[in-house]
């Protein structure tokens, strides 16, 4: 089992004729996610390297039966590119893009329908190893098995990953919520939809500095609303106030936002936090070997 | 990308909201000129982005042309600095700007509100002060109201957080106003922040606004070109400028004030290197992410402008290859090191993941051996700095 994206979801790549979209779109279907075609407004009709071509996600929908959606589209039409697929009802929209104008994002967030999800954006994606890939990341770092993960990280998630695979901790699906300070998906999303996955048994999750994410995580657990074990790790410890630290919305800000306050957070509710990324499968193998407590 | 306090005060008259009057002087001269055309009493401002400027005697007075030349010739050039930022900033400018008769400072802000995804309007009638003081020592003082983008401000809004912001009555419909233009200008220049504390009122009773913070997203900048002039107007770090000038994002090089350099791919990935180097005893000097898929070029770039600065003892490269490849990584190494001055013993690089290995075999022609673990890598960079 799986949170969010399966064996038999169907996707649709749109911007699949731009060379990021192409690329990833091969890649994903390399992987063996049902990639059924695409979205690039003007060229509908047209097929590359085997994919269908549509110009409106509403007709690839309708044509392909697609109930997921990437978004590899530049910055000041992406999202354009998430509204139209949330009006199509896309249920699961996964945008890649980094760069969205923060106010595109207040609009586009506030007009999802109640079924439709978005993902990201300036996220890697989300996997359930063995059923379905749906972003940048690489395939082959992940294995199967009853770990959840959820991170707003890109690369670390790979190097966590990895280490986790390594040491013969799989997991079921690793969801990556993005770098932005808008996005579609938080902490407390996953984590309640982890919480209802038979198969997931503990979740790693991954935060920086910047915004409340991870206190509202830490909340959730204290209100008993996620009652499998959980393993944090938090980075920027060491990022100065008010400077961005690559991410849009990894910022401290005024005091809000700090690693130490989120470690606190975590502390408080009893969910270890690794000092680095190494620490994980030690922790997670803890974690998993302790009999329900909470 | 944050505006200093004259180029937000034009935004601000631009849209309508009252500023006192002011010019700006980038020189001595420029100073006396402005003073000779309208002397009055008159504040002279650093025009510098650090907090601070205040303590650190960036805010002085004068009245005439003879007596801006000392305060202006003091400001001009001042480096300053405070707590979080060490190193500091020099006042290239400063604005003269006419000295208000102030009765009351209060607050007013318009930011994003993460959490519940909004704009949200924050107000006080405690101004002139650290409003996170404010917050910790008096939250009740402190009226917030998240705005729905698609109903838009309405002057009810502003009615009721004068009413919570326990705002004199006999200026809330200035009040109103106000913050009815503020909010059209946040959504028309695309601002992540909108701050005037104090919001002042005089003492014949106006409100006007007697500083101005404003952040712009960068990534609504490309929707105003004009922006771009501003811009350069109000960085100061050269390496930075350089980082963008390479192709990588405006928040992709921030300068810290340590001597171990880092470069990785990808910033959470680079976040928990500085938390690394710092957790073995080192510190960090920059923050460098080079992104998915850097090819030779840019990494060669990156090592180059990340040994320009001259604090940099060691640097530590910490690839996990996805999409970037250990192969280019590798190459675009031993280009910065064939070209520059920059010794490859002062330099450690961890190569996992695509092509690692390849990347590897190139690096061992160089006489480069890459470590295993970020761990590693990162107590290595800091023996070096510290040996």
């Amino acid at each position: 089992m799986s949170i969010f994206l399966n064996r038999s979801s169907v996707v649709i790549v749109q911007g699949i004729t731009g060379r990021e979209g192409l690329y990833h779109a091969n890649r994903m279907r390399s992987y063996g996610t049902s990639v059924v075609g695409g979205v690039t407004p003007g060229k509908g009709g047209q097929t590359v390297e085997g994919f269908a071509v549509f110009d409106t996600v509403s007709e690839a929908r309708r044509t392909t039966g697609a109930n997921v959606s990437i978004i590899f589209v530049p910055p000041p039409f992406a999202a354009d590119a998430i509204m139209e697929a949330a009006d199509a009802n896309i249920e699961l929209i996964v945008c890649i893009t980094e760069g969205i104008p923060v106010h595109d994002m207040l609009k586009a967030v506030s007009v999802l329908p109640a079924n439709v999800r978005l993902i990201g954006p300036n996220c890697p994606g989300l996997v359930s190893p063995g059923e379905s890939l749906v972003g940048i990341m690489p395939g082959h770092v992940f294995s199967s098995g009853n770990v959840g993960l959820v991170s707003r990280s890109g690369t670390l998630t790979y190097e966590i990953v990895d280490q986790l695979t390594r040491a013969g901790i799989g997991q079921t699906t690793c969801v990556g919520i993005g770098g932005d300070p808008i996005i579609g998906t938080v902490f407390t999303d996953c984590l309640s939809a982890f919480e209802k996955d038979p198969q997931t048994e503990a979740v790693v999750l991954v935060g920086e500095i910047g915004g409340t994410d991870e206190e509202d995580a830490a909340a959730l657990i204290a209100r008993g609303k996620f009652t499998k074990p959980v393993v944090a790790f938090i980075g920027g410890r060491s990022a100065p106030e008010g400077k961005r630290m690559g991410h849009a919305g990894a910022i401290v800000s005024g005091g809000s936002g700090t690693a130490q306050a989120k470690v606190e957070a975590f502390n408080k509710v009893r969910v270890p936090v690794a000092d680095s990324p190494a620490q994980i499968p030690d922790l997670v193998r803890t974690a998993l070997a302790q009999p329900a407590t909470r | 990308m944050r505006l200093l306090e004259y180029q937000g005060k034009e935004l601000f008259a631009k849209a309508g909201i009252p500023v006192p009057s002011g010019r700006v002087a980038t020189t001595v001269e420029e100073a006396v000129q402005i003073m000779r055309d309208n002397p009055a009493p008159s504040v002279v401002k650093a025009q510098v982005l650090i907090g601070g400027r205040g303590k650190a005697g960036g805010i002085k007075f004068a009245s005439s042309a003879d007596d801006v030349r000392e305060p202006a010739g003091a400001i001009l050039g001042m480096r300053i600095a405070n707590a979080q930022n060490p190193a500091g900033e020099v006042a290239k400018r400063v604005w003269i700007e006419q000295r208000l008769d102030i009765a009351k400072e209060m607050y007013l802000s318009i930011t994003v509100d993460r959490a519940s995804k909004r704009p949200i309007i924050i107000a006080s009638s405690m101004g002139g002060m650290d409003i996170e003081e404010v917050a910790a020592t008096n939250p009740g003082a402190i009226a917030k109201y998240p705005i729905n983008p698609a109903g838009g401000y309405w002057p009810f809004i502003g009615r009721r957080v004068a009413k919570e912001a326990s705002i004199p009555p006999e200026v809330t419909s200035q009040f109103v106003s106000v913050l009815g233009k503020l909010y059209a200008l946040f959504f028309d220049c695309g601002a992540m922040l909108l701050e005037i504390n104090p919001l002042a009122i005089t003492k014949d009773g106006k409100l006007i606004a007697s500083d101005a913070k404003v952040e712009i997203d960068d990534n609504a900048v490309f929707r105003r070109p004009e922006f771009e002039a501003w811009k350069s107007a109000a960085e100061d770090d050269e390496l930075k400028a350089r980082a963008v000038k390479a192709g990588l994002g405006e928040n992709n090089y921030v300068g810290l004030s340590g001597d171990v350099g880092i470069i990785g791919n990808g910033a959470g990935l680079v976040m928990a290197t500085l938390d690394a180097v710092t957790a073995s005893g080192g510190t960090p000097a920059n923050f460098l992410d080079v992104g998915g898929g850097a090819k030779a070029d840019l990494m060669r770039d990156a090592v180059a402008i990340v040994t320009a600065n001259p604090r940099v003892k060691s640097v530590f490269i910490n690839i996990f290859g996805g999409i970037t490849r250990g192969d280019e990584v590798a190459k675009g190494l031993v280009a910065a090191l064939d070209g520059g001055n920059w010794s490859k013993d002062k330099l450690v690089i961890r190569l996992t993941g695509t092509n690692e290995r390849e990347g590897r075999e190139v690096l061992a022609k160089s006489g480069i051996t890459a470590v295993e673990t970020m761990n590693e890598g990162a107590s290595r960079a800091v023996a070096i700095a510290n040996g």
